[in-house]
C-alpha cells in the first residue's frame, strides 16, 4: 500500500519553468579542474541524465549541489533561490533528497530508522519537548514511523525493516539509501549510480522504480549513471560531461549523436 | 513541514509480550523500592552510590556511547555538580531540592560551551582535550586564593538531610529515595530521547556526519548540546554524591573518578540505557572485591587489588565485547532458541 503523495513539486503550475539551474559553475582542487564552468538547467518533473567519463566531475557537482563542496565561481538556483552560501544542512529542508555513490547509510542503526532520520529536516522539536515525550512528539514520531514503513513496503524493504543497515547486501543498502532520500518528499531527487553493483534483472527493476517514483510524486530526478542503456531509456534530457565541461545538452537521442560525446567515450575506451 | 495526518490509525500495540513485560516492570520496581527496608545503613549508602554513578554513566553515554564525542574528563562536571551543591547549601543555605537542579544547570551551561572547541577535536584530540579537564579541575579546586569558597585541600561538610513530611526513613533510606527518584526522571528523559528524531541526529552524527547533515541534522547544534546534556547529568550525580556522602574534597574528583566513568560504560554498553545500572554496579563493587580477592592471596599481595580488578575488566571484555547490553541482547536471543515454542505443550521434566 504505497501512500498516493504528491510532492510539493507535483503542484507547480509552471512546470516548464526550470527547478534547477546551474550557471557557470566552477570548482578546483589544486591543480585539478573538477567542474569548468559548467551551465544547465533542468524543468520541474523531468528526468535528466547526467553522463561522463571517469572523473568527469559529476559526483562532484552533486556535491556543490549538496553545498558539501564550495563552488570557486559560478551559482546553483534551486526552486527560485540561489544556493550559494546556504548551510549545508539546509539543502534536505529545502526539498533536495539524494543518495551517495559509494552508500552513506547509519551502520548501526536499522534499515527503518535509517528511512526515518530522512524526515529529520522537515520535523520538528528539540531535546526538551523529545525528551518529555509531548503529545505533538509522540504524534509525529507515530506520523514518522508510518510514512517510513509505506516507503519500505514500496522498496520491499519491510522483510529487512528490524535488520542493522552495515549487515544488508550492497543492492539492498542502495535501496535503503533510495527510501530514506524519498522520505522528505524531496522536489528535486540526486541519485548518483544507483545502477552499479547491479545485476541486469535488477536494473530493469530500478528502471521501472525510478520512473514510478517521478510519476507518482512529481518529483525532478538528476540520474548520475554510466549504465547507458538505462540513462537513454529513462531520460527526458541528458547532460554530458567531461573533464569539467558540458559537451552536449539535449534528448537523449540528439547527445547520443553527438561527435564530441561519442570521441569522449571512444577515447576513453582506447 | 511535515504533515501530521495519520492515514491509518493503527495504535495500540498491546500484546502478551508486552504485558509480561510490564508484569516484570512491576515486581522489579517493588524490589527496588523495597530494598534500603532490609539492609543496612552501609548497604543503602552503597546502593545510593551505584544508583548515582549509573545517573552519571548514562551522561556519559548520551555523549560518548550515543553521539561518538569520546571524554576522559567527566569527572570534572562531576566535580562542578558536587561543588555546586557543597557552596549552595553550606556558604548560602540553599535547599537542596533547589541546589541540585541548580548544579545540573550550571554543568549544562560548562559542557555546551566546553562543546565547541570539541567540535573541532576528533577522536583521540578531544579525548585529551577532555584529559586535561579531568586534571585541571582537581587541582584548581586547591588553588589558594579560592579556598573561602571550595574550603581548599580540606573540602566541603554538609549535613545529609533528613526526611521531609515526617516520613518514617532513616536519613540513607531518604538519600536512596533522593537519588532514585532523579535516576528515574533522568533515565525516562533519556530513553524517550534515544528514541526520539534527536536520539537519531545524535546516533547518525556518530555513524556518519556528512550523511547527517544531507539530511538535515544541526551538526553544531546537536553536539553541543548533547555535550552540555551529558554534563548536566554528571553534575546532577556529583551533586546527589555530595550529599549522601556529606562532604566533597578535590581528591575525590581526580583522574581515577574520570576513568572510572568511562570503564562503567564500556562495562554497561556503549549506547545502552539500562546498561548503565550494569556498569554502575561494577565500579561500585567489583574494587571492593578485588580488595577481598587480594587480602585472600596473602600478604603478599597488597600491591594486588588493582591488577586483579584488571583481569576480572578485560575477562569482561572478552566474554561480553558489547558489555552487558550485548550480553543481555545475545542472552535473549539464544534463549529465544531453546525456550519451547509456545505453541508446543511442553510440560514435565
Ligand atoms: N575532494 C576532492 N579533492 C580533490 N580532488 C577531487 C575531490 N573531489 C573530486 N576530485 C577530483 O575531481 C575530479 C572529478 O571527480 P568526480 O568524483 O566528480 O568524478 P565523477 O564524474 O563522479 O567520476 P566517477 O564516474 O568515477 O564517479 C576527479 O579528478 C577527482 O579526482
Ligand atoms: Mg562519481
Amino acid at each position: 500500500m504505497a501512500a498516493p503523495w504528491r510532492g510539493p513539486g507535483a503542484n507547480d503550475v509552471s512546470s516548464a519553468a526550470a527547478l534547477l539551474s546551474v550557471a557557470d559553475l566552477s570548482i578546483r582542487f589544486g591543480g585539478v579542474v573538477a567542474l569548468d564552468g559548467v551551465s544547465f538547467e533542468v524543468a520541474a518533473g523531468k528526468i535528466c541524465g547526467l553522463i561522463g567519463p571517469n572523473g568527469a566531475g559529476k559526483t562532484t557537482l552533486f556535491n556543490c549541489l549538496s553545498r558539501l563542496y564550495n563552488p570557486q565561481r559560478g551559482e546553483i538556483r534551486f526552486d527560485g533561490r540561489s544556493l550559494n552560501g546556504v548551510a549545508r544542512r539546509r539543502i534536505a529542508e529545502l526539498g533536495v533528497g539524494r543518495t551517495f555513490q559509494n552508500l552513506a547509510l547509519f551502520g548501526t542503526m536499522t534499515v527503518l530508522e535509517n528511512v526515518m532520520i530522512g524526515t529529520h529536516a522537515i520535523a520538528a522539536g528539540g531535546f526538551i519537548v523529545n525528551g518529555i515525550g509531548l503529545p505533538f512528539a509522540r504524534h509525529q514520531e507515530r506520523i514518522i514511523r508510518e510514512r517510513a514503513l509505506a516507503l519500505l513496503e514500496e522498496f520491499s524493504l519491510v522483510d529487512v525493516a528490524k535488520a542493522r543497515a552495515s549487515d544488508l547486501p550492497f543492492g539492498t543498502r542502495k535501496r535503503v539509501e533510495l527510501a530514506r532520500a524519498l522520505a522528505l518528499e524531496p522536489k528535486l531527487l540526486l541519485l548518483d549510480e544507483p545502477a552499479a553493483g547491479l545485476s541486469h534483472e535488477e536494473v530493469d527493476a530500478l528502471r521501472a522504480e525510478i520512473q514510478a517514483i517521478r510519476d507518482r510524486r512529481g518529483v525532478t530526478i538528476l540520474l548520475v549513471e554510466h549504465h547507458m542503456n538505462l540513462v537513454m531509456r529513462i531520460s527526458d534530457q541528458v547532460v554530458a560531461l567531461d573533464f569539467g565541461r558540458v559537451i552536449a545538452d539535449g534528448s537523449p537521442a540528439e547527445v547520443r549523436a553527438n561527435r564530441d560525446v561519442i570521441r569522449a567515450y571512444l577515447g576513453e575506451a582506447a | 513541514m511535515l504533515n501530521l495526518e495519520l492515514a491509518s490509525s493503527a495504535e495500540a500495540t498491546s500484546g502478551a509480550g508486552f504485558n509480561a513485560r510490564r508484569a516484570a516492570m512491576v515486581v522489579l520496581g517493588l524490589i527496588v523500592v523495597g530494598l534500603p527496608f532490609g539492609l543496612s545503613g552501609f548497604r543503602v549508602f552503597q546502593l545510593s552510590q551505584v544508583i548515582i554513578y549509573a545517573i552519571a554513566l548514562l551522561g556519559l553515554n548520551l555523549l560518548t556511547g550515543f553521539n561518538g564525542q569520546i571524554s576522559l574528563g567527566h569527572g570534572a562536571f562531576f566535580a562542578i555538580g558536587g561543588y555546586s551543591m557543597a557552596i549552595l547549601s553550606a556558604k548560602f543555605g540553599v535547599s537542596y531540592w533547589f541546589a541540585i537542579p541548580v548544579a545540573g544547570f550550571l554543568c549544562f551551561g560548562a559542557g555546551f560551551l566546553f562543546g565547541f572547541p570539541a567540535l573541532r577535536l576528533g577522536g583521540l584530540y578531544l579525548a585529551l582535550a577532555t584529559f586535561a579537564l579531568a586534571l585541571a579541575v582537581p587541582q584548581l579546586l586547591k588553588f589558594k586564593p579560592f579556598d573561602p569558597w571550595t574550603g581548599g585541600v580540606q573540602g566541603l561538610l554538609l549535613s545529609k538531610p533528613a526526611a521531609p513530611l515526617g516520613l518514617p526513613l532513616t536519613r540513607d533510606q531518604w538519600l536512596y529515595f533522593l537519588c532514585l527518584l532523579g535516576a528515574a526522571l533522568l533515565f525516562w528523559f533519556s530513553s524517550n530521547l534515544v528514541k526520539s528524531r534527536i536520539g537519531r541526529a545524535m546516533i547518525a552524527i556518530r555513524d556518519h556526519p556528512i550523511a547527517a547533515e544531507t539530511m538535515g541534522v544541526d551538526l553544531a547544534l546537536v553536539k553541543t548540546t548533547t555535550f552540555g546534556l551529558s554534563a548536566a547529568y554528571v553534575g546532577v550525580a556529583g551533586a546527589l554524591s555530595g550529599l549522601t556522602v556529606g562532604f566533597v574534597n578535590p581528591d575525590s574528583f581526580g583522574l581515577f573518578l574520570s576513568l572510572s566513568i568511562v570503564v562503567g560504560i564500556v562495562v554497561g554498553g556503549l549506547g545502552s540505557i539500562w546498561g548503565m545500572v550494569v556498569g554502575a554496579l561494577f565500579i561500585e563493587f567489583v574494587p571492593n572485591y578485588a580488595d577481598q580477592i587480594s587480602d585472600v592471596l596473602g600478604e603478599g599481595a597488597k600491591a594486588l587489588p588493582w591488577a586483579i580488578y584488571g583481569v576480572l575488566l578485560i575477562l569482561i571484555m572478552y566474554a561480553a565485547p558489547e558489555g552487558a547490553a550485548g550480553a543481555g541482547r545475545s542472552l535473549a536471543r539464544h534463549g529465544r532458541r531453546f525456550l519451547p515454542r509456545r505453541e508446543s505443550p511442553s510440560r514435565g521434566t
